[in-house]
């Protein structure tokens, strides 16, 4: 993405960096900037300043820009009443978990199908793949049955983090991503390490894993916002308040609870995925396009 | 960062062998067998989680669309389940309002990121800016963002804040959401608004892989821009195209949090009701999970329906 003010695009350089083409260049760049600040920050600003307005200040017309009378409150009292902490620490901990099973054993199956190759493994892949053209809500009943009481084990899985770890894993994008890229570690590497007597597993951990950090870190960041976006599924196998998710607890107070303090809630659970998204974002963004593009 | 710096390895012709699979000579059935072994344990986690979470509940959804459980006893009862869920009447209301939603998602959320894409892809200052703009909704939780369409922006008196740009502006207020025939576009522009940034970012990586000598040899030709985007934009990303506007049919088709928080589930006069808020509604509030079965495999029919369509218009392009 560096590259990009060399090549060539719709419109000629030279067009846009003289006369006429100068000013409408410029003209459209700043009504772009200012039009896409408005309508897509704007939202959140008026989220985060919204949530500091009184309930009088909310009803009132026309809408204020700033909150006249700021009441932190509104935040103190979502933080208490709907047990802001608790929520977000189920959420976390559901994320954190599913990132390390996610890193556990997708890396290692695609590992398996990039570098092992077993019989079948094409197949398998194949099939895995497939799930991706099957829309989630389709298997939204038998999943949830199959939760209820596990085949063979006969384990309810309700209330268990597990519900939501182990369909995690079930991700054939994060595989299929994962492959690709141990697909281009050369297999020099690989048969050098095979000469030296090294098992698959010690490849996999010195070899294979160190040179793909950035995948493991893209892998890492959609497991966590996954799971901190989901609702559905997490509202069915976490019904407890105990341990609810962070958006499934506010959806379940937002019916009796002032829409001021329902949406200081909305502003803090967005706080985590926000700063995850400033910090990581090229990341994000790179493993976005690399998934989709060449695929 | 360093992800898009890796060479791509070709795919499958001219791949070198695997150290394992290629291993020399004295491959013996023990070694072979060892090597499978080895890879199968490597696999097995992740296809147990397919198996558990994903083929068999696949298979599962099917079979309980045939059968109904009352009081812990099961019984085959052939496709009384399909006929009682056809004919609910909530059920062609909410085909049509997924179509509906569906056509409208294409018209706003597919075309515009692409002249959007096409736009930042011009600009040559302010370009990482404009695109973390584009995507930060897409980070945020879709309940949060929802909460505050619901409140603040579709508050049906001049309070909210649509009512009062259009009332600044002097233009008819709405009732948004409490209007059966605003419900509909309101949850697209909802929608698009949330989910836009990701296709932005697919559409501007794609924009970036076209070569400028086109663009040049166009431009000789005399073709002006809106010619140039016509004969050379469009037909270089017309994979890219395609493929998002597959997933983009399958993922509006689940159009199911968006009714449930801004409409409260049905809507006003049952505007909002989608095919996934209906199977949410016979699964977990009317007990009928073998009816919810039974629609979640017409939904995959359905669906089935337009790819076998996408595959064949893609397959007649080339």
């Amino acid at each position: 993405m560096a590259q990009d003010s060399g090549t060539r695009t719709l419109i000629s350089h030279s067009q846009l960096s003289r006369g006429r083409g100068k000013v409408i260049y410029w003209t459209l760049l700043v009504v772009v900037v200012a039009g896409f600040t408005l309508v897509f920050l704007g939202p959140l600003y008026w989220m985060v300043t919204g949530a500091l307005k009184s309930g009088q200040e909310i009803a009132q017309t026309p809408p204020s820009l700033f909150p006249k009378d700021p009441q932190p409150q509104n935040y103190i009292d979502a933080w208490n009443n709907l047990a802001l902490a608790k929520l977000l620490f189920n959420t976390f901990y559901y994320a954190i978990g599913a990132v390390l099973f996610q890193l556990v054993f997708d890396s290692a199956a695609a590992y398996s199908l990039s570098k092992l190759r077993p019989m079948f493994g094409n197949a398998i892949l194949g099939l895995m793949l497939a799930t991706l053209m099957i829309p989630a809500m389709v298997l939204i009943v038998p999943q949830y049955v199959t939760v209820l009481d596990l085949p063979i084990l006969h384990i309810n899985l309700l209330d268990s983090p597990f519900a939501i770890w182990l369909p995690m894993v079930a991700n054939a994008f994060n595989i299929f991503l994962l492959k690709r890229f141990f697909d281009s570690i050369p297999e020099e590497l690989m048969a050098a390490a095979l000469m030296d007597g090294a098992s698959s597993l010690r490849t996999l951990w010195s070899i294979i894993l160190p040179l793909s950090r950035p995948i493991l870190g893209v892998v890492s960041i959609f497991a966590v916002t996954a799971v901190w976006k989901d609702f559905l599924w997490p509202k069915l196998v976490m019904p407890s308040p105990e341990t609810r998710t962070v958006s499934v607890g506010i959806y379940t107070f937002a019916g009796g609870t002032p829409m001021n303090v329902v949406i200081a809630a909305s502003v803090i659970a967005a706080i985590p995925t926000v700063i995850i998204f400033l910090i990581f974002q090229r990341n994000i963004m790179s493993g976005l396009t690399t998934g989709s593009i060449k695929g | 960062m360093a992800i898009t710096t890796v060479p791509e390895t070709p795919r499958k012709p001219g791949r070198p062998p695997s150290p394992y699979s290629a291993r020399p000579q004295r491959t013996s059935l023990g070694r072979k067998v060892r090597d499978n072994l080895t890879g199968h344990a490597f696999l097995i986690g992740a296809v147990l989680c397919f198996v558990v979470f994903s083929w068999y509940p696949m298979i599962r959804g099917i079979v309980m669309s045939f059968q109904r459980t009352r009081r812990g006893e099961t019984t085959w009862v052939g496709w009384d389940n399909y006929s009682r869920i056809i004919a609910d009447p909530s059920f062609w209301t909410a085909w049509q309002n997924t179509f509906y939603f569906t056509v409208l998602a294409l018209a706003l959320g597919y075309v515009v990121p692409f002249f959007v894409a096409i736009l930042l892809n011009e600009f040559r200052h302010a370009k990482g800016y404009l695109r973390i703009l584009v995507y930060l909704p897409v980070m945020l939780p879709p309940a949060s963002a929802l909460f505050l369409f619901k409140f603040y922006a579709y508050d049906p008196s001049e309070a909210g804040l649509f009512n009062a740009i259009l009332k600044a502006l002097h233009l008819p207020t709405s009732q948004w959401m409490q209007s059966p025939e605003m419900t509909m576009p309101a949850m697209v522009v909802a929608s698009t608004w949330m989910n836009m940034g990701g296709a932005v970012l697919i559409y501007l990586a794609s924009l970036q892989n076209i070569p400028g000598e086109l663009y040049e040899a166009a431009e000789l030709d005399g073709a002006g821009i809106w010619r140039r985007i016509v004969h050379v934009t469009i037909p270089q990303t017309r994979l890219i195209l395609a493929l998002l506007a597959m997933l983009q049919i399958v993922a509006t088709m689940q159009l199911f949090i968006e009714p449930l928080i801004l409409a409260n589930g049905a809507g006003a006069e049952d505007s909002a009701t989608s095919v996934a808020y209906l199977i949410y509604q016979h699964g977990f509030f009317q007990n009928d999970l073998n009816g919810a079965a039974a629609l979640g495999v017409i939904m995959l029919v359905v669906l089935a329906g337009f790819s076998a369509v996408y595959v064949r218009l893609t397959a007649k392009q080339d």
